[in-house]
């Protein structure tokens, strides 16, 4: 699960790493008043779209502002607007919500991040000198500019590995201590919170020479969010393509691609390589959708009404192998939904494996119009990819 | 001769009188597994399917029935602390088929198996088969002929999917492993490799895996030093978009490692032969025979 900034850093900041003075506004009253009390220092301040998506100074998504009238009219721009970054696709995301923050001198733009590595079954901190560029491009172009420690996430992190990468940044005495300590914090949040990732990027050393989170990005461990309430609470569905969050609500794993042909399949492998065969029939699959391990009358229906929701859907493919879900319950579920939904284009079913036999009888039996018999994955693709090429896209009547 | 399981292997249920736990328990009787105990805590004392006795700790089933193996299909919460009640008693082979167990509860299990007996595999897999003598997870049986491949997956389905292809063509299976879809597992292609390798029963090894992670390469850099078994495999996912994760938690691209091309560049100059199209496996393993 991911997060926004503001989120990030109110969840770092409690952990004692220390953040720019700033709150989240979903109005331009909000953004004034805030604006101005945070304007009496006589420092600039910050407006910062709040968007799941990096890239966001590329985009024009954060704008520096020295009145409290600038600030607001930064905020009305930005609110209701939809922010395209390098990072959103040419759609761009709607902005909702902004950080309107305390502006900052800066010395100097650091990097600091946090992830696991499978390889080692440790977690993996890394500090650059290279802040506010994309870690990617510094590991690509200047691998000798990041410092790892690798940590044991059940002993946690001991003192010596934040100095260590502490005096790899080559910052004063004083800072490097300061640096630590931030290092530490980080690490401890990270670690509470059952994050996947935390980054800071820049961290920043300002003029003072006071180490700051000037920006901060964290995501989790979704099988974790069972227990952490307070991470589970910072959801932001409007974040969420509408079809995953609707399909999320049913229970079902859905994600939005950009092809033609619909597939419904379960089990997350056989839903990858049924998409990578469309793609050798010369399609191009419209989602990835796993129907999982419960699937019955209600999710199999349920993924069928997501499918189909997608106006670029020309077909659709059903691949079932039957292993915990039983062919005759897919089966079920695709009579009652295709009765429901009076669906307007060609189905592909492919049912192999428990109880395959039974599933072909109910939907023979169903005599449903627009259906399709495969036997193998190779006959379904190409089937599938034909009838979407062949027929107009439709959906619900 | 096989891997992992066999004819003699006496297999724990631990969460047997659940919905699925239950269904699968039948299941793996009627496939023949030599199903010993049930183990539900507060269920001590009952009978499943009026003849499996169900008891509240492994340690007393392992007690009273002499089990070697055990599998585990309790809910995500408590599957880590189901793992290690096993290993705790010694138990040989441990099968987690729970999906969904945080990842910092398995780095704590992998740490707590380092240094005792116990194998485990997955969690979040189908578990593992030995066609025609042992079955303990949830694939359906009828699917699997006895034989001579070893077949190694990270995944369910697509396992199934491959099995059905070698079955089809009359070509048998040694052992079947699902090692699962999560991050941090118990037994890695690598380990699996290793397994069919030192196995005089099997002859080729069918290895299947998907974006994300750098665990088959490992497998095919051992696979090229040490041995002499072909070595067939498929990966899937050469379609998935970058950064999202396709159903298993382990299965994400991030900075440009783990992808579909990047592995089947590794896995064809380490030796291995790759299938281009999940329809055709079996028809690629058929030529290395």
């Amino acid at each position: 699960m991911k997060i926004h900034e503001y989120q990030a850093k109110q969840i770092l900041k409690s952990f004692g790493v220390p953040v720019p003075k700033g709150e989240p506004c979903s109005t331009a009253e909000q953004a004034a008043e805030l604006g101005a009390k945070l304007l009496e220092t006589g420092k600039p301040l910050v407006v910062k779209a709040q968007i799941h998506a990096g890239g966001r100074g590329k985009g024009g998504g954060i704008k520096l502002v020295k009145t409290a009238q600038e600030a607001v009219a930064a905020t009305r721009q930005l609110l209701g607007s939809k922010l395209v970054t390098p990072q959103t696709g040419p759609e761009g995301r709607l902005v909702s919500r902004i950080l309107v923050e305390q502006g900052v001198d800066i010395q100097k733009e650091l990097y600091a991040g946090i992830t696991f590595d499978r390889a080692t079954i440790t977690d993996v901190f890394m500090v650059s000198t290279e802040g506010g560029v994309e870690i990617e491009q510094v590991a690509a172009e200047d691998p000798e500019k990041i410092h790892k420690e690798y940590i044991d996430p059940l002993f946690g992190m001991s003192p010596y590995q934040a100095r260590s990468l502490a005096y790899s940044l080559n910052l004063a005495p004083e800072v490097t201590k300061e640096a630590v300590k931030v290092f530490l914090s980080l690490y401890a949040a990270y670690r509470a919170r059952e994050a996947s990732l935390a980054e800071i990027n820049p961290l920043v050393v300002t003029a003072e020479g006071a180490v700051l989170a000037l920006d901060a990005k964290m995501n989790f461990d979704d099988n974790a969010l069972f227990r952490q309430k307070e991470v589970a609470a910072m959801r932001d569905p409007a974040e969420e393509d509408p079809l995953e969050r609707e399909a999320n609500e049913f229970g079902l794993n859905y994600i939005k691609l950009n092809g033609n042909v619909g597939c419904m399949v379960n089990g997350a492998g056989l839903a990858m390589a049924t998409m990578d065969i469309i793609k050798q029939a010369g399609g191009e699959p419209a989602n990835f959708l796993d129907v999982g391990g419960g699937a019955n009358v209600e999710t199999v229906g349920n993924g069928f009404r997501i499918i189909c929701k997608d106006p670029n859907v020309g077909a659709v493919l059903i691949n079932i192998f039957g292993g915990i879900v039983r062919c005759d319950r897919v089966a079920l579920g695709v009579v009652e939904a295709l009765g429901n939904l009076q669906l307007d284009m060609p189905v592909i079913v492919r049912l192999q494996g428990t109880n395959a036999e039974q599933g072909k009888q109910i939907i023979e039996k169903a005599e449903l119009s627009g259906f399709h018999w495969a036997d193998t994955l190779k006959d379904a693709a190409q089937k599938a990819v034909q009838a979407a090429s062949a027929g107009t896209p439709g959906g619900e009547r | 001769m096989s891997i992992l399981v066999s004819k003699q292997t006496n297999v724990i249920v631990q969460g047997i009188t659940g919905g699925e736990g239950s269904f699968h328990a039948r299941q793996m009787l009627e496939y023949g597994t030599r199903i010993v105990a049930g183990v539900t805590p507060g269920r001590g004392g009952e009978k499943f399917e009026s003849s499996v006795p169900v008891f509240n700790t492994v340690q007393e089933a392992v007690n009273k029935t002499g089990a070697n193996a055990s599998v585990i299909f309790v809910p995500a919460p408590f599957a880590a602390d189901a793992i290690v009640e096993a290993a705790s008693c010694g138990l040989e082979l441990v099968v987690c088929i729970t999906e969904g167990i945080p990842t910092t509860d398995m780095v704590r299990v992998k740490r707590f198996l380092q240094g005792r007996e116990t194998r485990l595999i997955g969690p979040n897999c189908p578990g593992v088969i030995t066609p025609g003598a042992c079955k303990l997870g949830i694939m359906p049986g009828f699917i699997h002929k006895p034989g001579r491949v070893g077949v190694v997956s990270r995944s369910g389905t697509l396992t199934y999917e491959a099995v059905w292809q070698l079955s089809e063509r009359g070509i048998g299976q040694s052992t079947c492993i699902g090692i699962g879809g999560d991050p941090v597992i118990g037994t890695t292609h690598l380990d699996a490799l290793k397994l069919f390798n030192n196995d005089p029963d099997t002859d080729a090894v069918l290895m299947i895996g998907e974006i994300g992670g750098t665990a088959e390469e490992q497998a095919a850099a051992y696979a090229r030093e040490n041995m002499d078994k072909p070595v067939v495999a498929f990966i899937a996912g050469r379609t998935a978009p970058a950064g999202r994760r396709m159903g298993h938690a382990g299965a994400i691209i991030s900075g440009g490692v783990g992808t579909a091309q990047s592995k089947i560049d590794f896995l064809r100059h380490a030796g291995v032969t790759v299938a281009e199209s999940p329809a055709e496996i079996g028809q690629v393993l058929a030529t290395v025979l």
